[in-house]
């Protein structure tokens, strides 16, 4: 099954966060996480995000937010070793179209990224999806 | 699909089920439908006109024979002796201590031969523990006492359920069935024709039962031809906007109602009188397990008591979450969901009664944070009823 899109520009983990990464204005690295649309699709009925505050520092797996749907509580994992630097207010009044737009307007947080090596243990969109079929059988 | 499928019991629907893409899960050993579109979308179609569900997966339990009357009041908490043809009745079954085992549905029927039976539905998950309690109180030599005869069986694989929920239920359900709807009142049930090709001129039971804090009805048809009839009313459904709903549709809506759900606000820890179900328990007739047990704890101040609770914020207390009353803890939720008719997070459980009374605000401990939740009156949810209906 392949009806849902991964960008290429994006990476991807395991556990079902993308991440675009951005040089910002102080020539830092910035890794704009969110979840794709395979994990939008598999929560399904969303009702809650919890965010993590500005200027937490996050280990690469380390638990950075929470999404609730009627059914569950998922865990938002960090992909990469940072210290969060923005967050998306606005997501929480827009949960029911974060399937519409998950790699624009559905980011969770951004991180800078203290340990850009990190970023080499993502997966690429082709050993995502990959991934993802072995899920869904 | 959570869990090994293999070794979990289909309904007759098990297929249909598969082949709509529904979103299938483990429920009470059964492989059973979560949603087939979403739970919002499915509670919303319920609310306003009309949700399908399978619940084959409830026990259907028979009783027939002369003795059978007075067996059940020796099982069941409440009066079954006055029930008159076609009345249904809530009612609890208790263990010797006075905890809950099973809250049932027990209905009164006539055969095609006039010959007296009775129901008793079940929840999924106590009916191998109901069947051998069945059998514990019904020895051989019970059963087959001269004049009082009993003859019990278990229904459940031979029969499929469907539960048909909402403003437009009646007028989905009323061309398949030869009984008219709109005079049968609230917890009355009939045998009836299904006047389909489908049904191949086998009949069902119907009632004017249901979990969903809306009108509706649930059809009890042979499983041979369960898939026909599902299609059937379905088909029937489609110009009413009626949907097929899942068990999670079904969680939020029986929720918003206050409607208990066995596992969650009813166990064999927690007594009808906590459960505010004391109306349940006929304590002056027939001995059944439990009656003695019950007549003290009457006699006894309340420990805890059940509970609405709205949360302040989003997050969904859910079950075991404990509540605090300052840095105490004071009692533990049931069930939480996020209320899809109220937009708000809501759940039940049980605290003491001197916090039981509606206002009272109290924390709930949400994986480590302690957030803000008001004591609520149940239901949470009422729907308009028609006057002409009302008893």
């Amino acid at each position: 099954m392949s009806a849902f899109q991964y960008p290429d520009n994006l990476r991807y983990t395991k556990t079902h966060e993308w991440v675009r990464v951005e040089k910002d204005a102080a020539g830092g690295t910035t890794a704009v996480v969110g979840i794709t649309a395979f994990a939008i699709d598999a929560l399904k009925d969303l009702v809650h995000v919890e965010l993590p505050p500005v200027g937490r520092k996050l280990q690469a797996g380390q638990e950075a937010a929470e999404i609730e749907s009627v059914k569950a509580v998922s865990p938002i994992y960090c992909p990469v070793e940072g210290e969060v630097a923005a967050v998306n207010s606005e997501l929480e009044n827009q949960l029911e179209h974060l399937a519409d737009d998950p790699y624009q307007k559905g980011w969770f947080f951004k991180v800078r990224i203290t340990d850009p090596a990190g970023l080499n243990n993502l997966l690429d969109a082709a050993a995502y999806q990959k991934h993802c079929e072995s899920e869904s059988h | 699909m959570d869990g090994d499928s293999s070794v979990l019991l289909k309904t007759p629907l098990y297929d249909w089920h598969v082949a709509q893409g529904a979103r299938m899960t483990e429920f009470a050993g059964w492989a059973m439908p979560v949603f087939y579109t979403s739970i919002f979308q499915e509670h919303h179609a319920t609310r306003t006109a009309c949700g399908i569900g399978d619940i084959s997966h409830m026990g259907r339990l028979r009783f027939e024979g002369p003795g059978a009357a007075v067996f059940l009041a020796e099982l069941l908490t409440r009066r079954v002796g006055d029930l008159k043809l076609g009345q249904i009745r809530y009612s609890l079954i208790t263990n010797y201590e006075g905890g809950i085992m099973d809250d049932v549905l027990v209905g009164y029927y006539h055969d095609e031969y006039g010959q007296p039976f009775y129901v008793v539905v079940v929840n999924a998950g106590n009916r191998e523990k109901i069947v051998r309690w069945v059998h514990q109180h019904l020895p051989p030599e019970r059963a087959n006492a001269p004049g009082q005869e009993v003859l019990f069986s278990d229904l459940t694989r031979l029969w499929a359920m469907f539960a048909i929920q909402g403003p437009r239920a009646i007028d989905v359900l009323q061309p398949l069935v030869d009984v008219d709807l709109d005079s049968m009142r609230y917890y009355k049930g009939h045998l009836v024709r299904i006047l389909h090709p489908a049904a191949q001129r086998q009949g069902g039971i119907i009632s004017r039962t249901g979990y969903t804090g809306e009108d509706g009805f649930e059809l009890a048809v042979g499983a041979g031809v369960a898939r026909g009839v599902w299609e059937a009313i379905l088909e029937l459904g489609k110009p009413f906007g009626a949907v097929p709903i899942g068990l999670g549709a079904r969680d939020t809506l029986r929720l918003e109602a206050g409607m208990p759900l066995y596992g969650h606000e009813l166990t064999e820890e927690i007594n009808p009188f906590e459960a505010g179900l004391e109306y349940t328990c006929y304590l002056t007739g027939y001995d059944f397990p439990g009656r003695d047990a019950l007549k003290q704890l009457q006699q006894q101040p309340l420990r805890k008591k059940l509970v609405g609770l709205e949360m302040a914020g989003r997050r969904i207390a859910r079950q075991g979450a404990a509540i605090f009353q300052g840095d105490r803890q004071v009692g533990f939720v049931t069930s939480g969901v996020f209320s899809p008719t109220l937009q708000k997070s809501i759940a039940m459980g049980y605290v003491p009664p001197e916090f039981a009374e509606p206002g009272t605000e109290l924390l709930v401990d949400i994986r480590g944070q302690r957030e803000l939740v008001r004591v609520t009156a149940l239901p949470f949810y009422n729907r308009n009823r028609k006057k002409k209906n009302a008893s």
